[in-house]
């Protein structure tokens, strides 16, 4: 193993980056328990701002309007991005690959700002020629959502495709599997935990996103993140310091729970030999 | 066997439309060209157009009158772009801001990813999780958290008056700055991850050889190790550049008055003034400006998602 200088500084780098990443974040969930309303001034534990948070009902319809357009988004981007993913892995002679691979991949970079004008341009002129959608709303995100988290499902499942051993689904279908039986049978119990991530990623995405909501939603709906940059807007409150430590706390479970899942999954494959 | 001589026949063409090649090529392509590409051509066709009092607030570029059809087309918004001072400046600004924030993350993430890479196994799939974590939780709120950390009351501020090394609180929030400091916070794990990805993947025989020929670690970095991670550093630098230049959040709660960007020109384009046609022009400026950025980009990632595993 080379051994120099410059790891030694490079570990210094990653701890401090690390500190940076996340003292933010502690900051904000000790400051949670202020009983204060001021952030500079520390008056003693509470949790009074938890309480205020679950009687606001604004915040609570506006996280259930959020968990449900993630939902239903992640699924239909897990569905989407996992053909992507399987056009460009799997045809590489079919006309139209490139031209899809450039559509999926520009949406990872492209800036919010502009998808989000776009899309509602599209559902403007959509109403004016075939009359829907008549309101923006849920469907309208829904599908805005759909679209960009698709790029980053693709992503996710097109890497682990790549890993997947062609020779299995081959012998499956000389044995007289019909391709769609392979996918079910073989194919896809080896890609479900990337399809399982690509979810969960597509999930918060949906979940945390501002502008593109913002740009295609219509009166009727509030998302989560709209309702919390109106209020940040305004200045620091302690009600969004006790939402925020709910989701790092919910987020940093998931995570744990994942880690766990997947160091086990490891020391498996690792005990049995050939695997 | 029975199966294959007992086929209903309805079930079989379910079968081979649905996994016909072309209906797993189509489904998606037809999702993103009409929720993608043709967006594209609609915010063009806008562009084009002159504002109106109507719904929609702009006018229509091709018109059916007595048997002939007219088509209007107004250059008229980008000469207004190009004339107004303020569309400029914010067109530097965002490009400026984008830069420096890249810059600092590349210097910060590099030796970040540097480090995990070479730690042990066990360590790296913990220290990854720990890099991505902070990317799964909400943007917006990460962007806040810097609210209370540099405001004139902020944590910052009443640590160091606190410390007696200042007398008055220095302005922080609301300057560009803060800006910066928000872009790097927020797109620093985007520059790690494929940093350390391709990094992890570098033949440590390589390294070896060359320290077993008499190379010096830092001679072995610069001539072996930057190089190598040249596809990694390139992916993650537009990763963070082209998002950041048309950065809105950030500006708007970190950024002060004199914070130009042309993400959040747009957004008042837009929303404030209702100007459709003025906002489509911004984005088409916008998207000429990354428009190189976006193509090397993808040509990274279609070889990431090509290549055989």
């Amino acid at each position: 193993m080379v051994k120099s200088r410059s790891f030694s500084f490079s570990k210094v780098m990653l701890v401090l980056g690390l500190l940076f990443l996340y003292l933010p974040m502690f900051v904000l969930i000790v400051y949670s328990f202020n009983a204060s309303r001021l952030v500079s001034v520390w008056a003693g534990f509470s949790t009074h701002w938890y309480g205020e948070l679950f009687r606001d009902e604004q915040i609570l319809s506006a996280v259930w309007m959020s968990l449900q357009i993630a939902f239903y988004s992640a699924s239909m981007a897990v569905c989407l991005g996992t053909l992507c993913a399987f056009v460009i892995t799997r045809f590489k002679k079919m006309r139209g690959r490139t031209l899809l691979s450039s559509m999926i991949t520009a949406p990872l970079v492209m800036p919010e700002v502009i998808t989000g004008l776009s899309l509602l341009l599209l559902f403007v002129q959509m109403a004016q020629t075939i009359g829907w959608p008549v309101d923006r709303g849920m469907a309208t995100i829904w599908i805005a959502h759909t679209t960009f988290c698709s790029a980053y499902v693709a992503v996710v499942v097109s890497a682990r495709l790549q890993e997947v051993d062609r020779s299995i689904e081959e012998a499956a279908m000389d044995l007289g599997c019909t391709p769609l039986k392979t996918f079910f049978v073989i194919t896809l119990p080896v890609i479900a935990p990337a399809l399982v991530s690509g979810w969960l990623l597509a999930f918060t995405l949906s979940l945390d996103d501002l502008v593109i909501a913002s740009f295609v939603s219509g009166p009727g709906a509030t998302t989560l993140p709209m309702v919390v940059f109106s209020s940040v807007r305004m200045g620091v409150s302690p009600k969004i310091n006790a939402l925020a430590t709910l989701i790092i706390v919910a987020v940093s479970l998931i995570a744990f729970i994942a880690w766990y899942l997947m160091r086990r999954a490891e020391r498996k494959r690792l005990q049995t030999p050939d695997a | 066997m029975r199966r294959k001589l007992l086929p209903t026949p309805l079930t079989e063409r379910v079968r081979a439309v649905l996994f016909n090649r072309r209906v797993v090529f189509g489904i998606p392509f037809l999702w993103l060209l009409l929720f993608f590409l043709l967006p594209f051509a609609l915010v063009l066709k806008i562009s084009l157009t002159s504002a109106v009092m109507a719904i929609p607030p702009y006018e229509p570029v091709f018109r059916w009158v007595d048997n002939t059809l007219s088509v209007v087309v107004n250059i008229g918004n980008y000469l207004f772009l190009l004339s107004d001072s303020l569309y400029i400046a914010a067109y530097w600004g965002s490009v400026k801001t984008a830069f420096l924030a890249t810059v600092v993350c590349l210097l910060i993430g590099y030796p970040m990813a540097y480090a995990m890479a070479r730690a042990p196994k066990h360590w790296q799939l913990v220290l990854l999780l720990m890099v991505m974590l902070p990317s799964w939780t909400s943007f917006l709120i990460r962007v806040y958290a810097w609210m209370g950390i540099l405001g004139n009351q902020g944590l910052l501020n009443s640590s160091l008056m606190w410390l007696g090394l200042i007398e008055q609180p220095l302005k922080m929030l609301n300057t560009n700055f803060a800006v910066v400091l928000g872009i790097v916070y927020a797109y620093l794990p985007f520059m790690v991850l494929p940093i350390y990805t391709n990094l992890v993947k570098l033949d440590v025989r390589l390294l070896e050889a060359a320290s077993d020929l008499g190379c010096r670690s830092l001679t072995t970095f610069w001539a072996i190790t930057l190089p190598l991670s040249k596809a990694g550093i390139l992916a993650g630098s537009m990763l963070v550049f082209i998002p950041a230049v048309g950065e809105f959040v950030i500006p708007e709660l970190l950024g002060g008055p004199d914070t130009l960007m042309i993400g959040k020109v747009l957004w008042e384009e837009f929303f404030n003034n209702r100007d459709w046609p003025v906002a489509s022009a911004l984005a088409i400026a916008m998207l000429l400006l990354l428009l190189v950025p976006i193509v090397l980009f993808h040509r990274f990632q279609a070889r990431e998602m090509e290549k055989h595993g």
